[in-house]
């Protein structure tokens, strides 16, 4: 047994040694650096308090309890002048939201097709989606939501010239898609039974929607349970049995029936007045937004894609394919499960800019989160250190809940190394 | 009679032929490039189908431009009826695109100042101009700022002076007490900036009055605007975002936890709202009477923002360096900064230029979000020109020519950063 | 002042005006008058081709100007959206307000605001284009309506049509200019504004005949210059400017003849007072005396200004109104001076 080993030798403490000896350095440093923020934070929130006062004012919440007193032009739950600031907030929020999903799908649909066709061995399509990318990522996204906001307002006709014997203008696909300059409407889907809608305390659900939703989980899971049994019985016995006519069965008809005994149809917006009325009416400011982010953020979605792709090897398709595999199951089993892995973390950070983004609705008067609270309300109020510090703060906890969903997803496909 | 065992023997080369027309030149390339199959060739028909039209759409609207207008409607006269740009409006607005309100007869100084930029710049991007260069470069900012905003020369040279005091200081302390050298450094400079300087620089322009005529920062506007906000938060977002990383990846818990906790708060709100805080909130939280200048608030903001996404892209540098590196510093005696100067950092930023880069475009694109704190960029210039009687309804012509113009910049940018990263890699083989 | 700012921490150093109670020695110490204006609006403030600012709201900051300086051009402009108007004004940025601002009780009372008078009249109204066919703007449910966000119009506007039991969807937009593009592009059916402004915007269209205004008022809309709560004096500054202006109509002095009279008095004892002959108006506000004839030579009285921007005899073309001296059938009713 070998005997303890020494300590480090007994020194005497020197204040020197607050700056010469690494164990204390790192210390000192710290309790040094604390004490100049801490010093700095005190004097940012006693300006604040100094401030404050000598404006008269207070720092409360309050405010968001009170009228709005403001109309908000495209609501997605109940909303009138009479509800609470902080319904307008909430209001503003999931229009932020909406914009922010839309403009995610369109820019990975729009952003996998041309980042694809980037690689095509057709060289002219591989150089007009090059041409396309460098022309969407190297212009301001707020240019591009000004244009598409332009093209819309200006140059689409007014919902007069729909009007009179010899309209200036015609609806598209039978009257189904208006396209005016006050926005799109697309046919409404309405429920002739419907079932009505429950309220859950903030919004409504409608009951129709929800029992569609129900039915189409309810058969996925059917078919899958299909799918595991026949995979089973192919492990036994070697043969797979027929599933593909059980399988539509199973996916299509509860749906059908679903939407009969609902009575679905469709109803087309219609001239009434000024405006067209019915339909769903996508306003120019949410395509506007919806289009120039959506089609901004795909260019650099296309990138993406194209070195995922670039970034699997090429010795991986050629061992699959020396397995015997087919090219789709070669793409499903061996490339894309690489190639997602180097894919998906940059198009995440890219959707997270694409969400901060729709705060650009601004130039186009979308009435998102920022244009509610961060806008009129603050305005109408006059508690813009309020208001300001509220909306950070949401946008804060939606940044970092999407990052946060990254990270899981990140740990989740990291390359299992030995 | 000799019996073959073979049916052929060959006992002479074939004489080489040559290839068949269309496996040759252009042939064979657009053979392989464009009809490799039917499916390929339908695709290159309507590929050349949509150049066709678009070219045939747009080509009369850019060669019917006109030029040489006073409005509008004197526009619509001239092209009588044809469609064509007007382009009358860039030709007559061209000044105020450029500089904003900036007074005309003081047009050489920004002029001068991008010029000699080009001159700062280049030993910067092009290792192989004579280093001695980097000395403009380091006065340049100085100097482009007496240069833009005029005053007295003594402001910008005082504010020089802090840095000169603050090397002099950490090379006389760097002897005597090497650990509290930067330290000691950073606080002389403080010291001259807040106490000193200001008095100094006025009994100097008492002494010797040299001074161009002081322009007032709401003049600025146009591109000169998108360049000055831009170029200066680039410059300086470099250096924090590095500091940021390093602090991101300090052992020092409470320097780490300060540096994600700016990084992420700043990533995590978008730019108009810290744009917003700079133009209406920051008196809030300043000592009452102070209010300082809208475009320096507004670039120490993008600065902030730029730098943090600088932060995240240096610290992907370092963490693709493997952990014998720093190891290998560790046992060759290195301090921490000599290891990061001398090994780390070349490492790691030649790892993150692309991103760096991207950054960059990003922030210079991002420059035209000003026009919501009421600055006029040229988004700005553009709605201020269509409330002019003369030119209202004018869109696409100043659309087209701001978006050339930041074109021009980012795809210029982002084809140097290629450049770079290609000699970097071959430098490295 | 010494303006020092390189760097951020050096520019705590260039302090300017500030929530404090010394808005007059700032402004004198400066030697020129920040005044917070509309980012556009014809005849009111918009820049002309020389990049000058002219209008009614610009006119009373050079009055101001004129009253504490002397000099009617020492003036800095700073345009202002609806939206962001008042902040400069609590951080110091602006030393008065004078963009067709409404005076209400909270913004008055709650927001460290002051407004010191009225010095327009207005209401909120409609314009339409004449072939819509619409007569009333009763007639206007399930209108699109153009709206500048960040006003009270945003609230009278859904007040009006929650009272009539109207639908209407509104369209919002940022400045004046955006508006009149919307609308005149057909993406509203009408936009609504104080009716001042109307006739502003209607004038500067091409063919203004094609565009009506629409007879309801629907709100009240006292517009006047505004400035920070807390600095009794620099108000009294204003407020009394504003009231020169007023009384100098009312007292048939104008700026032609105010220095006339300044020199060889009046038999008025008010306009003794007024251009500083008898008494010591100016040094009890901490001006000249001859503060109240400095602003009306230089800019003219309340008529003059109104008629040299928005009357009769300009492109928009507006009627005095309840704009007119109280004595001629308006409301316009300045304190004596005395």
């Amino acid at each position: 047994m070998s005997p303890p080993s020494p300590g480090p030798p007994q020194e005497r403490f020197r204040l020197s040694m607050l700056i010469y000896d690494q164990r204390y350095r790192s210390l000192t440093i710290q309790i040094v650096f604390m004490m100049l923020l801490m010093g700095f934070a005190a004097w940012l929130v006693d300006n604040v308090i100094t401030n404050l006062r000598a404006q008269g004012q207070d720092f409360s919440y309050r405010f968001l309890w009170q009228r709005a007193g403001y109309d908000i032009n495209q609501t997605l739950v109940a909303y009138d002048s009479n509800m609470t600031h902080a319904r307008a907030m909430f209001v503003g929020l999931l229009n932020t939201l909406l914009v922010a999903v839309l403009g995610c799908v369109l820019a990975t649909v729009a952003g996998v097709i041309v980042g694809v066709l980037r690689l095509s061995t057709n060289w002219l399509v591989s150089q007009i989606m090059a041409v396309y990318v460098e022309i969407f990522r190297n212009i301001p996204t707020l240019l591009w939501i000004i244009i598409f906001y332009t093209l819309v307002t200006i140059d689409a006709p007014a919902p007069r010239d729909f009007a009179g014997d010899v309209p200036l203008a015609a609806a598209w696909f039978g009257g189904a898609v208006v396209i005016t300059n006050r926005g799109v409407y697309i046919p409404e889907p309405l429920f002739a039974n419907s079932l009505g809608s429950v309220s859950l305390g903030l919004f409504d659900v409608s009951l129709d929607f929800a029992a569609l939703v129900v039915v189409i989980i309810a058969s996925l899971y059917a078919n899958k349970k299909l799918l595991d049994r026949a995979s089973a019985r192919q492990a036994t016995t070697g043969i797979r049995p027929v599933t593909w006519w059980k399988s539509m069965l199973i996916l299509f008809l509860p749906v059908i029936l679903a939407l009969l005994a609902l009575g679905f149809h469709t109803e087309n917006a219609e001239l009434a007045g000024f405006n067209f009325q019915g339909g769903v009416h996508l306003r120019s400011s949410l395509v506007a937004l919806w289009f120039g982010l959506g089609i901004y953020t795909s260019a650099f979605v296309a990138e993406i894609v194209r070195a995922g792709i670039l970034a699997v090897s090429k010795g991986q398709t050629e061992a699959a394919a020396s397995l015997g595999m087919r090219p789709t199951l070669t793409m499903r089993l061996v490339v894309l499960p690489q190639a997602l892995r180097v894919i998906v973390p940059p198009l995440i950070s890219q959707y997270l800019n694409l969400t901060k983004n729709t705060s650009l609705g601004l130039a186009v008067g979308y009435m998102d989160l920022r244009s509610t609270l961060g806008g009129i309300t603050i305005n109408q109020t006059g508690r813009a250190l309020e208001g300001m510090l509220l909306m950070m703060l949401i946008y804060l906890l939606i940044s970092l809940t999407i990052s946060s969903l990254m990270n899981v997803y990140n740990s989740r496909i990291k390359l299992k190394e030995r | 009679m000799t019996r073959h065992d073979k049916a052929f023997v060959r006992d002479a080369i074939v004489p080489e032929r040559a290839p068949p027309v269309t496996e040759s030149g252009v042939w064979k390339w657009m053979r392989e490039n464009l009809f490799s199959s039917w499916f390929n060739a339908i695709v290159t028909a309507l590929s050349i189908y949509v150049i066709y039209s678009v070219v045939t759409g747009f080509a009369p609207w850019f060669t019917n431009s006109v030029w040489q207008a006073g409005s509008l409607s004197q526009c619509r006269e001239i092209l009588d009826g044809a469609r064509g740009a007007c382009f009358a409006v860039i030709t007559e607005r061209w000044n105020q695109l450029m500089f904003g309100f900036y007074p005309r007869a003081l047009y050489w100084r920004p002029t001068l100042t991008a010029a000699l930029f080009l001159v700062a710049i280049a030993p910067i991007l092009f290792t192989g101009l004579p280093r001695r260069m980097l000395w403009f470069s380091a006065v340049y900012p100085f100097l482009a700022y007496f240069l833009l905003w005029g005053g007295s020369i003594w402001i910008p040279v005082t504010a020089a002076a802090g840095f000169v005091f603050a090397a002099l200081a950490f090379v006389i302390l760097r002897r005597l007490l090497p650990l509290v050298a930067p330290v000691g450094a950073v606080l002389v400079a403080l010291i001259w900036w807040l106490t000193l300087a200001a008095p100094v620089a006025e009994d100097l322009s008492w002494i010797a009055p040299v001074e161009l005529q002081f322009v007032r920062s709401d003049r600025f506007g146009g591109f000169l605007l998108s360049l000055v906000l831009g170029l200066t938060a680039i410059s300086i977002s470099l250096p924090m975002g590095i500091l940021l990383a390093l602090g991101r990846q300090s052992d020092l818990l409470i320097v780490r936890m300060s540096c994600i906790v700016f990084i992420e708060f700043i990533r995590g709100v978008p730019l108009i709202t810290l744009l917003f805080t700079a133009s209406l909130l920051l008196n809030y939280f300043l000592p009452p009477g102070t209010s300082f200048d809208l475009i320096l608030r507004v670039i120490i903001m993008v600065t902030f923002f730029a730098a943090a996404y600088i932060a995240e892209v240096v610290r992907g540098g370092l963490a693709s360096l493997p952990r014998g590196q720093y190891e290998a510093a560790d046992a060759l005696g290195l301090t921490y900064w000599q290891a990061q100067r001398k090994i780390i950092m070349p490492q790691a930023l030649k790892v993150s230029i692309p991103g760096i880069v991207n950054t960059f475009i990003g922030l210079f694109k991002d420059t035209t979000l000003v026009v919501f704190i009421g600055l006029l960029d040229p988004v700005g210039l553009s709605n201020s020109i269509r409330s002019d009687t003369a030119w209202t309804g004018i869109y696409w012509e100043l659309f087209v020519f701001i978006g050339a113009f930041f074109f021009v910049f980012c795809f210029g940018i982002s084809r140097y950063s290629m450049y770079l990263e290609r000699k970097l890699t071959r430098g490295h083989n | 002042m010494y303006k020092y700012a390189l760097f951020g921490m050096s520019a705590l150093a260039a302090g300017t005006a500030g929530a404090s109670a010394q808005t007059l020695d700032e402004v004198m110490a400066r030697g020129e008058l920040n005044c917070g204006v509309s980012t556009g609006l014809a005849g009111f403030s918009a820049p002309d081709a020389d990049g000058d600012w002219q209008g009614f709201d610009v006119d009373f900051c050079r009055a101001i100007a004129a009253a504490v300086f002397g000099d009617a051009d020492a003036v800095n402009y700073t345009p202002l959206s609806p939206e962001r108007r008042f902040d400069p004004l609590g951080s110091g940025e602006i030393d008065v307000l004078s963009r067709n601002t409404t005076w209400t009780f909270t913004r008055d009372m709650d927001l460290g605001y002051r407004f010191v008078g009225t010095n327009y009249y207005d209401g909120q109204g409609f314009i339409v284009p004449t072939d819509l066919g619409v007569e009333s703007a009763l007639e206007l449910d399930g209108a699109t309506v153009c709206i500048q966000t960040g006003t009270t119009t945003e609230l009278n506007l859904s007040d009006f049509f929650s009272a009539n039991d109207m639908s209407y969807e509104p369209n919002p937009v940022e400045t004046n200019a955006e508006a009149q593009e919307q609308y005149l592009a057909g993406s509203c059916d009408t936009y609504t504004t104080d009716r001042s402004g109307l006739a502003a915007t209607r004038a500067s269209f091409e063919n203004p005949d094609d565009h009506m205004v629409l007879p309801e008022t629907i709100s009240k809309e006292p517009l006047g210059p505004v400035v920070r709560k807390g600095d009794e004096d620099w108000a009294g500054i204003v407020q009394w400017t504003l009231f020169a202006l007023i009384t100098a109509e009312e007292l048939d002095v104008t700026s032609e003849n105010v220095e006339e009279i300044a020199e060889e008095g009046s038999d008025v004892p008010e306009v003794e007072r007024l251009v500083g002959r008898s008494g010591d108006f100016g040094e009890l506000i901490g001006l000249e005396n001859d503060w109240a004839v400095n602003a009306i030579a230089q800019v003219g009285n309340y008529g003059e200004i109104f008629d040299r921007h928005i009357g009769v005899d300009t492109p928009i073309g507006i009627e005095r109104g309840l704009n007119a001296q109280y004595d001629n059938g308006g409301i316009l009713y300045s304190p004596p001076f005395r």
